[in-house]
């Protein structure tokens, strides 16, 4: 058991995999923070409305509300999947 | 001037408690006078971890419904003379705790002469954590390389820098000090665990301090003793460590890298 762990491919590197996690999460909920509660509903709700004509990944649609002075700035950003690879 | 010190995490069982009690502790061993208040109302459990359980009479609820006065509902402790702990009431039910109920005690005690109050936070983001943060000058943030912990964090790095009294006032901010605890340098090399530069680079903060996984620990609150007065411990050494940052000092970081020493050396020390 001990030498076929041994010579078995190396585990998954877990951390790695948690640290990319975090900051796609961590940098989302910050781009929605201090922001309307709708922020959340209206991103999933634009998604929907794109995946009928695109399909898109969940984390392609950020929606970010920027404070400029005297203005809001509400700010879409959609990537598109590069053709086949993806859809 | 009496500096105010949340100690939070958004998630519980990540060691807040137990942070509160060394740092409070600390700061007493450097001389200054500490108040440490559970703000968990309900669940009351810095008592136990610093081990006055038993010398509880008065708590926090009381003081601030006027039953008792703050001299009676501070227990000193009977290592430092310069430290007194405020127990949170067990049974009342959350709404005991109001804002001005809470400013009033911290006011009573910068008229007291304290230097330090240390407010151990309830997890979550409900009332007892949110008046807890509410005063303060500064913010302990407890996290543990875990993905939850870590998100929980963020979440809390976010409400100090709005919903304090600070941030309202657009004065001033809340410092914030980011602790990292439970940290197992064996397992973040292995790649199982977030490094101390993951957590750092997710959260945009540097770390005031790494307290490594320790038996040590467990062993403390069994006794009832703070961490930091077991200075043979790794744990106890990296909270003083801590400690002495939050003071000023500047300190490196110890207890990161694996430990390479030959079995001898670990059974006979150096």
């Amino acid at each position: 058991m001990g030498i076929l762990d041994f010579l078995r491919a190396k585990p998954k590197n877990t951390a790695s995999i948690a640290r990319e996690r975090l900051r796609i999460i961590v940098a989302q909920e910050r781009s929605t923070r201090g922001g309307p509660d709708y922020l959340p509903l209206l991103r999933s709700e634009l998604l929907e409305v794109i995946r009928k004509y695109v399909n898109i990944d969940p984390e392609a649609v950020q929606v970010n509300l920027e404070s400029d002075t005297g203005h809001d700035v509400l700010e879409l950003s959609v990537a598109l999947p590069d053709d086949e690879k993806k859809s | 001037m009496t500096e105010i010190i949340v100690v939070t995490s958004g998630k519980g069982g990540v060691g807040k408690t137990t942070t509160s009690a060394s740092l409070a502790t600390g700061l007493a061993q450097a001389g200054k006078k500490v108040a440490v208040i559970d703000f968990d109302v309900g669940l009351r459990n810095l008592d136990l971890i610093m081990g006055c359980e038993r010398r509880v009479v008065y708590d926090f609820v009381n003081v601030i419904q006027g039953e008792a006065t703050l001299k009676q509902a501070l227990i000193k402790d009977k290592r430092n003379d310069k430290l007194f702990v405020l127990a949170a009431s067990q049974t009342r039910d959350k709404d005991a705790l109001t804002q001005e109920g809470v400013e009033k005690v911290l006011d009573e005690l910068k008229k007291e002469g304290f230097d330090y109050v240390v407010c151990d936070s309830p997890a979550g983001i409900e009332k007892g954590a949110h008046l807890a943060m509410y005063f303060a000058d500064h913010a302990m943030v407890v996290v543990n390389p875990e993905v939850s912990s870590v998100r929980d964090s963020d979440r809390i790095l976010g409400l100090l820098a709005s919903k304090t009294r600070h941030a309202e006032g657009g004065q001033a901010t809340v410092k914030q000090h980011l602790l990292l605890t439970r940290y197992n340098p064996v397992r973040v090399e292995a790649g199982e665990m977030l490094s101390v530069k993951d957590v750092e680079d997710i959260l945009g903060l540097p770390v005031v301090g790494v307290i490594p996984e320790s038996e040590n620990v467990l062993a403390a609150s069994n006794a009832g003793e703070p961490v930091i007065l077991d200075a043979q411990s790794m744990a106890g050494q990296a909270y003083a460590d801590a400690v002495a940052r939050v003071l000023g000092e500047e300190r490196p970081l110890r207890f990161l890298e694996v430990p390479k020493k030959g079995l001898f050396k670990r059974m006979f020390g150096g």
